[in-house]
């Protein structure tokens, strides 16, 4: 159904057609336009700012708050350390978003939201009213989450897990380590963003030893016993940098870490090593806003699987990683893949289109090596509990170069696919 | 839904309503739990499990067979698993169902489960020790999909435009609308039929690629028929 937006602002939609179309736009009484605030401007943010302004023709005033100017993807990030792609190529501006589409991009931080008034505020002083309210935050660091680290102690020890300046510091610090150094990862628990990135960066940072610095030694302290794609990084590891990476998992203390940024050492299960380069990445959470809203259980904000609308507030819809959802890792792929189904649940209840059954799925790549791509995916559908996962596919141990080399190929036209559908 | 509750949005409330649940969930874990009383005698799970008369069973999905270390399984089951027999939901079901028939020579001495139901909530309590897809995307499924060939919900919607249009959503992840051929074949401006063609050579697995044969693999006819029609009038 077609709405037509002037006959119905006019007031000569009287009678009976009157009650269906001037249902679903309830709520934008008394405000001209139904107004949608997206606060986050990544794989989540950008893409559901754009489906919905895109997909409304007008219909919906879309805002979009982001702090960066510049957008850094975390995918590909890895890439970067690596050499594999330029730090520009990682970059996005939001100029389309706000020229081809008309989106309002408010280069702001939100600092607080009024439920029940329904507006955002923003660090800058403005206030943003808002009919529908889309969060996709990603991620913030659970304080105290390893021993001896906090964020003031970043720039010694980086966690380069928000990426732009922390991924050209480490990269910087792994491209200064003395010959012979000794590289240490320490590994966030479950559930964190990206699953297969810490085990995809430290094949990067390998590769950079392996040709820089050969004799150098990598170590990863990790909480868990097991990791995505684990087969696989371990055999890739083995392949191409036999001997250079000691991973200590749960079983084995990985766990048990501690971590001294001013005399730069680790110590892992009671034993104390000094390090040259140090990446903590910490344990997640919800980004904060997530939190000041009050829409959090645990560090994550809890959604309906078929609209992406937080448990606790219908008018908010939660993406991304901040999301807590079932069986969707936490990764760009996914967070895009959600936004489409929020942009098409926001756009049904202001303005009456069709709300389909909603779809997921997910593809992560990683590069083990140059021309050495993997990767793993699923399908997921909503049901009332969760989004559930229904199919998937893995690369296999073994695989021909050839194959490896067009898995590799295809993330970049996948990465080039995904920013394109985020920033237009 | 307490969404739904909200009675002004009307509209939206008929359409919203109307949306099913259209996957399967594996079955009812709380019921599960009970029956695994009569497991447990051999069977351990959970915190600290250790192989018993039976082998544990966290991480029973995804585990390969008879591959459990310390663990003295039957010859058959072993070999079953240097086949590259991996346990996921379907094979568990038709091994409890009937464990003699599965497997001649297995030592679980248990009569098996005739009860469908009974068998697939007894799996959805299994299903909780096992990887979470959320940390470990390779993760078996937690619930079996919907045939969308079949799904009289879905086919409801067919030959809709704008339904082609949303579902071409999932497409451009990875396919550009500008027609761009880089690593990622364009799709758009294609003759329809080319590509109800290739969509179903993905869906029956003749066409080769992972990723395009799950994608294809959950499309109806219908939705194949929507997606070439909306894609073979895109231009670049």
């Amino acid at each position: 159904m077609k709405i037509n937006r002037r006959l119905f602002m006019g007031g000569a939609a009287a009678g009976a057609a009157a009650t269906t179309l001037a249902a679903p736009m309830v709520h934008a009484a008394g405000h001209g336009k139904p107004k949608v605030v997206v606060v986050g401007g990544g794989a989540g943010g950008a893409t559901a700012a754009r489906y919905i302004a895109k997909d409304s023709k007008g219909e919906i005033e879309v805002t979009l708050v982001e702090p960066s100017r510049s957008y850094y993807t975390c995918f590909f990030s890895n890439l970067y350390m690596a050499g594999f792609r330029e730090l520009g190529s990682i970059a996005h501006s939001y100029g389309k978003l706000a020229s081809d589409y008309g989106i309002n991009v408010v280069h702001d931080w939100a600092i607080g939201i009024d439920r029940e008034a329904r507006t955002v505020s923003l660090a800058g002083g403005a206030t943003l009213n808002y009919d529908r309210l889309v969060l996709s935050p990603g991620i913030d660091f659970v304080d105290g989450a390893v021993d001896g680290w906090d964020v003031t102690h970043q720039n010694a020890m980086p966690h380069a897990y928000k990426a732009g300046s922390q991924s050209e510091l480490l990269k910087a610090q792994v491209e200064a380590m003395p010959e012979g150094g000794t590289f240490a990862m320490v590994a966030p628990p479950n559930p964190f963003r990206c699953p297969p990135g810490p085990y995809e960066r430290i094949s990067m940072i390998a590769h950079i030893l392996k040709e820089k610095n050969p004799t150098a030694k990598i170590i990863i302290a990790d909480p868990k016993e097991k990791f995505s794609k684990m087969g696989l990084f371990q055999d890739g590891w083995s392949r191409h940098y036999d001997g250079m990476i000691d991973w200590i998992g749960g079983d084995f203390g990985g766990g048990n870490v501690s971590v001294n940024p001013h005399d730069m050492t680790v110590t892992i299960d009671g034993e104390v090593t000094k390090v040259d380069v140090c990446n903590v990445i910490p344990a997640m959470k919800a980004g904060k806003i997530c939190d000041m809203a009050g829409i959090t259980e645990g560090n994550w904000a809890p959604v309906n699987p078929h609209t992406m609308q937080s448990r606790v507030d219908e008018n908010i819809h939660v993406l991304g990683d901040a999301s807590s959802q079932g069986d969707m890792p936490k990764s760009g792929f996914a967070a895009n893949s959600q936004a489409k189904v929020a942009a098409m649940a926001v756009r049904s209840a202001l303005t009456g289109s069709k709300l389909f059954p909603a779809k997921f799925t997910n593809t992560c790549w990683s590069l083990i090596n140059d021309n050495d791509g993997v990767k793993v995916g699923a399908s997921y559908e909503a049901t009332d509990e969760k989004i559930a996962k229904v199919d998937g596919f893995i690369s296999q141990v073994g695989e021909d170069a050839e194959l490896r080399q067009a898995t590799y190929e295809e993330s970049v036209g996948w990465y080039a696919g995904i920013t394109s559908d985020m920033f237009g | 839904m307490n969404w739904i509750r909200n009675a002004a949005i009307g509209l939206t409330v008929a359409i919203c309503a109307s949306t099913p649940s259209f996957s399967n969930e594996i079955g009812n874990a709380a019921d599960g739990e009970k029956l695994w009383g009569e497991c447990k005698s051999c069977h351990a799970i959970g915190k600290d499990a250790k192989n018993r008369v039976g082998p544990h069973l966290n991480g029973i999905f995804g585990r390969r067979a008879g591959s459990e270390e310390g663990f003295n399984y039957s010859k058959g089951l072993a070999r079953m698993g240097k086949d590259g027999l991996i346990w996921e939901f379907d094979l568990l079901d038709r091994y409890i169902e009937n464990p003699k028939a599965f497997a001649s020579d297995t030592r679980m001495s248990y009569r098996g489960l005739k009860d469908e139901q009974k068998r697939a909530d007894l799996l959805a309590f299994l299903r909780r020790y096992s990887d979470n897809p959320g940390d470990i995307p390779e993760a078996a499924p937690t619930v079996a999909g919907t045939d969308h060939d079949v799904d009289p919900s879905i086919l409801a919607i067919q030959g809709d435009p704008e339904y082609g249009e949303y579902l071409s959503s999932e497409c451009t992840s990875c396919h550009q609308l500008t027609g761009d051929n880089d690593g990622i074949p364009g799709i758009i401006g294609w003759p329809a039929e080319d590509f109800v063609i290739a969509m179903h050579a993905y869906k029956d697995k003749y066409r080769p690629h992972p990723v395009m044969q799950m994608m294809a693999g959950r499309l109806s006819n219908d939705e194949i028929a929507a997606l070439a029609a909306y894609f073979e009038a895109v231009e670049p």
